[in-house]
């Protein structure tokens, strides 16, 4: 009952007040803090050592696993631009095991 | 700019025990698809998959609630997180929700606490007077409010054929929100834009992980920046920033790509010579040439940043394998002009043989999503092609063919689904 009555004069003094460009709520922001989810998993199946060890460390693995499937020359170029554009510290001897797992997983002629 | 935040360390990205638990869990799904993904005898694991229309596997993404301040999202990506927008949230309201606003990351290193009493924004570069500039200092300049859509430039990238690398978004890859805060005109008044001032480049909170990797910036011509449409948004849909759309400040570019819309805007340098940086002058390039399009393999084409959005418009109620009866059906969807508004939107029932109009709904200014609506006749049973294309203030309408690029942006081919009439 003491609640209607407060909701009634919160609006009715709206209503009284609301001509355009008067009435703007006011806005006030909050310092905020979070949790984002822990990314966890690794890259399945055999031969994915070079994967887990080289990619994790920028991004999931649902990057790749989200993928359809590319001729051999796209995965080696994306690689190399991983590499080369976005500096990822990939173990140059690892290039080959990192573009074997991803034509074998998302692989087509 | 990061002393009053506090970053996600980069070298703790996972403990083992995390790794072990992930990989148990991941090992469990992957044995559960490797049993067949029979959603009918699987329905815990469908209640949380949904399956995108896109022409090729991998469709089915998780639906994810584990997001800060975000509800059900579409997870493409946990880190650094690309969220889409699960479809259906489009049929509920011209504006999107907060907490259903898609998320894209370029960077994994992204503050996840913001103090807002320390929070300052620079200016500074090819200024009469650098500042610093408090959320309350902002909160006193004068308040501006704008409808605009944001989108990714690379939103529905998974539709493209032949496939591109990249995120495989479906079309829920952008948002309508009502932006508050200020115009960046006001802000670089303040400073004083010095005469041969050339572009004024954007910075966010997000670092690299690598060292040596390019940090995330956008530039925008000092006209552009200038032209009081551009703002510093401090608010959407009337609240704060989620923390993953930019909190606490974001800029808004009305009618162009989400690419310039730079997430938890601290600087603003006004440059004197135009930006070369890789994020202009090499990623988010688009053929200079009709809808941004090429032929696979072609070579030699002029590249130019990602500027303008373009018309699209879509069905929110029915989608492919929507069955309806015959007689008289509601269709409504959502439309937008990209850099102009709405002018009108048709509607083709018989493969685009033949086009009607539709009724617009409510106008919220010429970048926000615009809802329209129409009545049909379906006089016979069995599949009919339904179509809707926008037409903007401009002139432009959406094209009958998809564009194609090897980046996979911009694509505003006219949207078809496939229904059927029972």
């Amino acid at each position: 009952m003491h609640r209607s009555i407060i909701a009634f004069t919160c609006l009715a003094a709206a209503l009284l007040f609301a001509t355009p460009g008067w009435v703007q709520e006011k806005i006030t922001l909050k310092s905020t803090s979070v949790d984002l989810p822990d990314p966890g998993a690794l890259f399945p199946g055999p031969g994915a050592d070079a994967v887990n060890s080289n990619c994790l460390a920028c991004h999931s693995t649902e990057m790749v696993l989200t993928q359809p499937a590319f001729p051999k020359a796209t995965w080696e170029a994306e690689v190399q631009k991983m590499i080369k554009v976005y500096k990822a510290p990939v173990d140059e001897k690892d290039v080959g095991a990192i573009v074997d797992y991803l034509v074998r997983t998302k692989g087509k002629s | 700019m990061a002393h009053m935040v506090s970053k996600r360390p980069s070298n703790s990205i996972m403990g083992n025990s995390a790794l072990a638990a992930a990989m148990s869990r991941r090992t469990a799904l992957w044995q559960l698809g490797l049993a067949g993904l029979s959603l009918a005898a699987a329905p815990a694991f469908a209640e949380d998959m949904i399956k995108l229309p896109l022409p090729s596997d991998p469709r089915e993404r998780p639906l994810t609630h584990d997001f800060p301040q975000k509800g059900t999202m579409i997870l493409q990506r946990t880190r650094p997180p690309l969220l889409e927008t699960p479809f259906d949230v489009f049929d509920r309201g011209v504006f999107t929700p907060n907490d259903q606003f898609f998320v894209r990351w370029h960077w994994a290193v992204i503050p996840t606490s913001v103090e807002i009493n320390t929070f300052k924004l620079t200016v500074r570069g090819h200024v009469n007077q650098a500042l610093s500039l408090s959320i309350d200092d902002l909160l006193k300049l004068p308040q501006v409010e704008l409808a605009a859509v944001n989108q990714c430039s690379g939103n529905s990238r998974g539709f493209y054929e032949p496939r591109v690398p990249g995120a495989q978004w479906a079309n829920g890859a952008m948002g309508n929100a009502l932006w508050t805060g200020v115009r960046l005109k006001d802000v670089l008044d303040r400073a004083g834009v010095k005469a041969g001032a050339v572009q004024v480049r954007l910075n966010g909170l997000d670092d690299p992980v690598v060292p040596d990797g390019p940090d995330f910036k956008k530039s925008l011509d000092i006209e552009h920046a200038r032209d009081g449409e551009v703002m510093i948004a401090y608010a959407m849909n009337r609240e704060q920033l989620p923390l993953l759309n930019g909190f606490p400040l974001r800029l808004i570019v009305p009618g162009w790509y989400s690419t310039y819309w730079v997430k938890m805007l601290s600087d603003i340098e006004v440059l004197d010579k135009a930006d070369d940086n890789f994020w202009m002058a090499v990623a988010y390039t688009i053929p200079d040439t009709p809808h941004a399009s090429v032929t696979p393999g072609q070579t030699g084409v002029k590249l130019v940043p990602i500027n303008k959005m373009v018309p699209r418009s879509f069905f929110t109620n029915v989608a492919d394998g929507t069955t309806l009866p015959v007689g008289s059906a509601p269709l409504r969807g959502i439309a937008f002009g990209g850099d102009s508004g709405v002018a009108k939107v048709e509607l083709s029932i018989d493969s685009g043989k033949s086009w009607q109009a539709t009724a617009l709904g409510k106008d919220h200014g010429k970048y926000s999503f615009r809802q329209w609506q129409a009545n049909v006749l379906l006089g016979a049973k069995g599949s009919h092609s339904f179509m809707v294309r926008c037409t903007n203030q401009a002139g432009d309408v959406q094209p009958g063919t998809p564009n194609w690029n090897g980046s996979g942006f911009m694509r505003n081919v006219i949207e078809t689904v496939q229904v059927t009439a029972s």
